[in-house]
């Protein structure tokens, strides 16, 4: 009882406070999640993390929510997803109810333009080494397959501006196909 | 009433917002300015600005604002609550399916083709969010000399401190924030 109490505030502290650094879209979430349960915490592995995130990606609604819900519910089920839910939607609540009140003053105040400015080049800094670790990741796997799928999935989301959706469905039915031909040759070869 | 209008105007968000971000961005417009009068455009406008320099998913974001201006801090507790529904219901859904046939060899094949996807989606997010920083606009610009410096800078160092010693993303967060206000009143403002 006492460690199941420690594993929600621990779930509600984290999601929180990576919600409060959340700036510049849903999908930054992602890798800061990342480094807090996979790395930090060790509670999701690798590749169930990037999983997680596929669906995060594929269903409705804010990506951070998603990802909230399904690292809560993967930890302690759906109190988990409640308690991670709340965490990550309650400091973006509190910021905007206060900003809310006199929000011409916040948006035209220099200092705190400033420092968000700051903030989003951290921002993207954080998830640039994300990206570097998941990449090599998948380059050490040295198949040519995966090198493809992922060096095609970017050409198409940046410069084509491709459906996120439609490129997770392609995507998942190249994984298909795959374990069908690996299958049969397997049996080719007796 | 004004309430189950805001929690079927949210929800509806919620359930129709596919991909995060700013694929939200017009279905909320439609909702909060177009059918109903509740937000006039520039006060959209607003919000979407203030949206991006907070944290937090812009749907919980111009929920909490449109409930607040609406109907007060209920408004913006229904509103909320009306965007975070459909994800619980449908992404607790996947979660449990997920879970339960992942061991299946063709479930995992077509799990391995998405993780090369999901990785470039994060790059191509990482680059869209190194454009906003250095240039202060989404798209990049044909002439390159109104980037920002110190923001680059501040990449710079956040990114070879994040490689080199693995430090808690949270902390190069709140450095960016501190160096961002340092360097730009050093500058003479943004």
């Amino acid at each position: 009882m006492e460690r199941e109490k420690g594993i929600y505030r621990k779930l509600f502290l984290s999601t929180f406070q990576l919600s409060a650094c959340t700036f510049g879209g849903g999908f930054v979430i992602v890798p800061l999640m990342r480094k807090k349960f996979v790395e930090e915490l060790g509670w999701i592995g690798e590749q169930e993390m990037m999983d997680l995130t596929a669906i995060a990606q594929s269903s409705p609604g804010a990506i951070a929510v998603n990802a909230a819900i399904l690292v809560g519910y993967h930890t302690a089920g759906i109190s988990g997803a409640l308690v991670t839910v709340l965490g990550t939607v309650l400091p973006p609540f509190l910021i905007i109810s206060v900003i809310s009140l006199f929000y011409a003053a916040f948006r035209d105040n220099a200092v705190i333009n400033m420092a968000m400015t700051g903030m989003l080049a951290g921002v993207a800094a954080v998830i640039c080494d994300v990206v570097v670790t998941l990449g090599a990741g998948i380059c050490r796997q040295k198949r040519v397959l995966h090198i493809l799928v992922l060096a095609a999935s970017f050409v198409a989301v940046r410069f084509f501006d491709a459906n996120i959706i439609l490129v997770i469905l392609v995507c998942g039915v190249i994984g298909a196909a795959d374990v069908l031909c690996r299958r049969r040759r397997r049996k080719a070869e007796g | 009433m004004i309430y189950l209008e805001l929690l079927w105007s949210f929800f509806q968000i919620g359930l129709f917002s596919i991909g995060g971000g700013y694929a939200a961005m017009p279905l909320i417009q439609h909702q909060v300015v177009d059918i109903h009068p509740w937000l006039t455009m520039t006060q959209f406008a607003d919000i979407m600005t203030i949206a991006e320099m907070t944290p937090g998913p812009i749907a919980i974001n111009s929920a909490t604002f449109v409930g607040i201006q609406v109907a007060g801090i209920g408004g913006a507790l229904v509103a909320t609550a009306g965007c975070i529904l459909p994800s619980c219901v449908i992404v607790m859904t996947l979660a449990y399916v997920y879970y339960r046939f992942r061991g299946l060899t063709m479930v995992q094949g077509i799990l391995a083709g998405l993780r090369p996807a999901v990785v470039a989606m994060i790059a191509s997010a990482g680059i869209s969010l190194m454009i906003l920083s250095f240039f202060g606009q989404r798209e990049l610009p044909a002439d390159l000399s109104g980037i920002r410096w110190a923001s680059v800078a501040i990449f710079g160092l956040g990114f070879a401190v994040l490689r080199k010693w693995k430090v808690n993303p949270i902390c190069v967060m709140a450095g960016s924030g501190v160096l961002g206000v340092l360097l730009y009143s050093l500058g003479g403002g943004l």
